[in-house]
């Protein structure tokens, strides 16, 4: 029963695996049974989360767009995504003529998959979790490649011009902001020295690290955004340009596939912003309390901190979506390489100097000089940020010419008084 | 056999056939498709022999950039434009004889290992972190340093050069 509380995963195992070898099953084999049962639970959560994902987004814009949003099947319309899932599957399932059929039909799984493969390195809590790679954060780089992969096969195949600008733009965004975000990871890694997200989390047992560099989880916000191809950087989809562009030939549930797999993109990078910038599984600071300490220790309490704290990014992000509109392409390219990649790289470095000058300071009673000296140099740099853009701004608002309609406009309002 | 061989035989067996499908697949889309279920099934050889970072670093720069950047450039290709001739030129008898020559020269030197090939390499220690020594070896002056060093000044030559090829020149 104590094991229930503390590590319920390790149980289930142990008993499955005592079931098992008791039916006269060898205990290699056993254990890779077991090994793909959990491969399929875990599978299978991820997919009811984003069933409820479907509901909470429509709910969420309809919100933001001042409406009610879905609110007939079901107590708030909780039920509505099973009857959006029913039309989806028996739609008609159209592949257009000239379509590379394989490579169509294989890129909406390639798609939900590589989001699917970010769910092995989430630590749920300090004992359940699929995998503690040591290499969990290039891990996470390494699925975002195969789901612009999977963009890219989706909009070579389906035979189609939009669908192949579509493709082109997410290479562009892809591989542009892949840069920033991944400095923006290397904070986090110089900070718990890891590159694990399970030591990352124990890490922050103390201060979350977000305190420590809030400008790092800014722009690894920026970047997942840009990486999920969410407004202002949907530049891949764009609806009002390219007609929703790489995936605008599917149809029925081979559509329903890259949506799902948007909807969990979006909801995993919220829960990797919590995990390595908030805490991840520690209960906001209430485990603290004296007589709460057990709330430290128990997994569920952790698991709903994980799912709490990726809702609430899932929410940043879809506010970021319905209230900035899409940005330029020219735009969106030089906002990151003269933008965003110099500034994370300024910040990568800083972060690592200051680190390791007051480093320590960080586990002695003197730990507020480490964190107020790492929170400060954060401000500090985003204050220059801005003093330079400001700087650069007048001086290109010094260079425009002045517009005839603005002078005539100017002129009679001059001469009233 | 145990887990670990079926997944060795698995993946072997997709490197060998998606090699093959790189050179005789006729849709050069699909022959860099095919390159990355090969270089996928490296990284499944790297994860199977504990170089975990190896692996990612295999799917992130090999699928994710490189392999990314060939169906990029092939996309600006024209969709039709199929290689329609023969695929082998005259001199094909002279690079089977190499190949051959090759294959049994390599199947000669590994016959010479003896047993090494008959068990399995034990596990690492377990208070080994192999990403952590590898990341000690590249910054320390007994071990890569100087290659490393050298290494990063040539990328950046090439990074220069790039952006003074690209630049609009007035």
């Amino acid at each position: 029963m104590d094991l229930f509380l503390t590590d319920p995963i390790k149980m289930v195992y142990d008993w499955l695996m005592q079931l098992l070898t008791g039916w006269g099953l060898p205990g290699a084999v056993a254990n890779v049974l077991l090994i793909l049962v959990g491969i399929v639970v875990l599978i299978i959560v991820a997919m009811t989360i984003d069933i409820m994902l479907v509901w909470l987004e429509r709910k969420v814009v309809a919100r933001f767009q001042g409406r009610l949003g879905p609110n007939r099947v079901g107590l708030f319309g909780l039920l509505q995504p099973i009857p959006d899932i029913i039309k989806l599957i028996i739609k008609e399932d159209i592949t257009p003529t000239g379509a590379d059929k394989v490579v169509f039909n294989m890129a909406p799984i390639l798609s939900l998959a590589s989001v699917i493969f970010l769910w092995a390195v989430i630590p749920l809590a300090a004992t359940v979790y699929g995998a503690d790679l040591n290499v969990g954060l290039l891990y996470l780089v390494a699925a975002g490649a195969l789901g612009t992969l999977s963009i890219i096969m989706a909009g070579w195949a389906s035979n189609n011009k939009y669908a192949v600008l579509g493709a082109y733009r997410q290479v562009a965004t892809m591989l542009s902001f892949e840069i920033p975000m991944i400095a923006a990871l290397l904070i986090p890694t110089i900070l718990a020295s890891s590159l694990s997200l399970k030591t990352i989390t124990t890490a922050q047992g103390g201060v979350w690290f977000f305190w420590l560099s809030p400008l790092g989880a800014l722009i690894f916000l920026v970047a997942a955004i840009a990486e999920l191809g969410r407004s202002p950087f949907d530049l891949n989809e764009g609806e009002s340009e390219i007609v929703s562009g790489y995936h605008i030939e599917y149809t029925g549930m081979k559509f329903g596939l890259f949506f799902a797999g948007e909807l969990l993109h979006a909801f995993t990078f919220g829960a990797f912003i919590g995990i390595l910038f908030f805490g991840g599984w520690s209960f906001f600071g209430i485990e603290r309390i004296p007589g709460l300490g057990w709330m430290a220790s128990s997994p569920y309490f952790g698991a709903v901190a994980v799912l709490l704290k990726g809702v609430f990014f899932y929410w940043v992000i879809m506010w970021i979506k319905y209230t900035v509109p899409r940005i330029r392409i020219d735009h969106m390219l030089a906002f990151n390489w003269k933008f965003l990649t110099p500034l994370s790289f300024v910040l990568l470095m800083v972060t690592a100097m200051v680190n390791r000058l007051l480093q320590d300071f960080a586990n002695t009673p003197q730990w507020p000089i480490y964190v107020g000296g790492m929170f400060l140099s954060n401000i500090l740099i985003g204050w220059i940020t801005i003093e330079i853009l400001r700087v650069y701004g007048r001086k290109q608002k010094a260079k425009e010419p002045v517009h005839p309609a603005a002078k005539s406009v100017a002129a009679p309002s001059a001469g009233h008084h | 056999m145990d887990a670990t061989q079926v997944i060795f035989i698995v993946s072997a067996a997709l490197i060998v056939v998606s090699a093959l499908m790189v050179v005789t697949s006729r849709n050069l889309v699909h022959a860099a498709l095919w390159l990355i279920s090969a270089l996928f099934g490296v990284a499944i050889l790297y994860v199977l022999l504990e170089a975990g970072f190896l692996a990612v670093v295999q799917v992130v720069v090999y699928i994710g950039a490189i392999a990314i950047m060939f169906i990029f450039a092939v996309m600006l290709t024209r969709r039709d434009m199929l290689d329609k001739g023969p695929q082998v030129n005259a001199s094909w008898p002279v690079a089977l004889g190499l190949c051959l020559l090759t294959f049994v020269g390599l199947g000669f030197l590994l016959s010479r290992f003896g047993d090494k090939f008959s068990h399995l390499p034990g596990a690492l220690p377990p208070n080994l972190d192999p990403l952590l020594a590898l990341g000690n070896a590249l910054v320390s002056p007994q071990a890569f340093v100087l290659p490393f060093e050298v290494a990063s000044v040539l990328l950046l030559a090439a990074l220069v050069g790039a952006v003074y090829v690209a630049r609009n020149h007035k």
